[in-house]
């Protein structure tokens, strides 16, 4: 055969090869069909591990009980005992170590998420007590009357 | 040979043929194991008892790094409001990130409209999630291999080998996917993968305080999860599309989309 076929199909062998070689070199060696086969585990086997070493940020109130023991267990008793710690108090991180202290989410906005009433039957929403609020005391902070971890102003009568 | 060694190994040879090639198949244990997995992450959303409080949302922003003022997030909650005409109103302001606080209904950005109380026939919580589907159509499309299905069932994104080309995000039915503003590649919810595979639970059920969101392990059959799915009538979203979700909810409505 002549040398205008060999040529060109030498320089695409050559192409092949080329690719073939940067391929080795680009593509991670755990990169392949995982578990799930080839059509839904065709991934890099160690993204996996990137993301369990993901930070936990919200640690639970059994991580607040090492330390606060005893107010967790007086909060558990109120009708706020259903609340997580950190919902309010915000992400506890490395607390005590950072931050040394949390910022905590007096806000009224944090209140009404729940206790806005608003006409939602066959949502548990409407068993929560409400109130308007743009109508009960709209400018007060609800922290004025109400004590966050001893929300009914009954028992807070008995705490004191 | 004679024709008694003629035929005693005729006979070896036919009783070879007879054996099927699986039967010499060497079983591989992993491969065994993939096929049943012992673990399954699967997720129950009792939609009665959500309040739409959003702390869910909170949490989940603030645990998977989700920029907290851009409009985007790996979980929301819906507000179905159905009138008595048969109008239904959905709204989710800011992936109901600050709960819902009002009875003003949010109808396109920054419109609010206002639904009497007494027109109101039923009106609920739908909180939403990345179903983990057992068939993803987001995985299928990728035409990288960024985002994979993994053993136990979440599918993630790799952020190193994601191009960013968005098909996953046109790709699922359920639109749970979304650009992530900082990283610039595809996000969706892993069920907190970080936190469950050291044994926690993810951040969204951990923050709900009424247990309206709860995840479990579906090839334990003891597991509280897996005994509601199994057990109690559940449905799932989207049947139609064959994707075999894995978040089941209690409580769905004919106009849940």
């Amino acid at each position: 055969m002549k040398s205008h076929v060999w040529r060109p199909l030498f320089v695409a062998l050559g192409l092949v090869i080329l690719i073939l070689v940067a391929r080795a070199f680009v593509v991670p060696a755990d990169f392949g069909i995982g578990e799930r086969g080839y059509m839904y585990g065709w991934h890099r086997k160690g993204n996996e591990e990137e993301w369990k070493k993901v930070s936990v940020k919200y640690k639970t109130k059994a991580y607040c009980k090492e330390c606060h023991g005893k107010k967790v267990e007086s909060i558990g008793r109120s009708p706020h005992g259903v609340l997580q710690c950190e919902n309010c108090h915000g992400p506890a991180l490395d607390h005590p170590k950072d931050p040394p202290t949390l910022t905590i989410d007096r806000s009224r906005k944090l209140c009404i998420r729940c206790h806005a009433k608003l006409v939602t039957p066959s949502s548990g929403r409407s068993k929560i007590r409400g109130i308007d609020p743009e109508t009960h005391n709209p400018e007060a902070e609800c922290s004025l009357c109400h004590d966050p971890h001893h929300p009914n102003l009954e028992e807070l009568k008995r705490h004191e | 040979m004679n024709r008694r060694e003629f035929l005693k190994r005729s006979m070896v040879v036919v009783a070879g043929m007879a054996v099927p090639a699986a039967a010499l198949h060497l079983i591989d244990p992993k491969q065994l194991l993939a096929a049943k997995p012992d673990l399954r992450w699967a997720f129950l959303v009792d939609a009665y008892k959500c309040v739409g409080c959003g702390f869910c949302v909170k949490a989940c922003k603030l645990e998977n790094e989700v920029p907290y003022e851009a409009n985007v997030s790996r979980t929301w909650v819906e507000r179905y409001v159905v009138k008595k005409d048969g109008e239904v109103l959905i709204d989710s302001p800011k992936a109901a990130r600050d709960g819902f606080t009002t009875k003003k209904i949010e109808v396109g950005e920054g419109k609010f409209r206002e639904v009497k109380d007494e027109e109101i026939e039923k009106a609920f919580f739908v909180p939403k999630l990345c179903n983990q589907c057992e068939n993803p159509p987001c995985v299928q499309v990728c035409p990288v291999g960024a985002t994979y299905s993994t053993a136990d069932g979440v599918v993630l994104v790799d952020r190193k080998w994601c191009i960013g080309c968005g098909y996953c995000i046109m790709g699922c039915p359920y639109g749970v996917r979304f650009f992530h503003p900082v990283h610039k590649t595809a996000e969706k919810c892993n069920f907190c993968y970080h936190r469950i595979s050291k044994g926690m639970k993810s951040a969204c059920v951990d923050a709900c305080p009424f247990g309206a969101r709860q995840i479990g392990n579906l090839r334990d059959p003891n597991d509280p999860v897996t005994k509601v799915i199994m057990t109690e009538r559940v449905g799932i979203l989207k049947e139609e599309y064959g994707t075999k979700p894995q978040v089941y909810y209690i409580g769905l409505s004919k106009e849940v989309r």
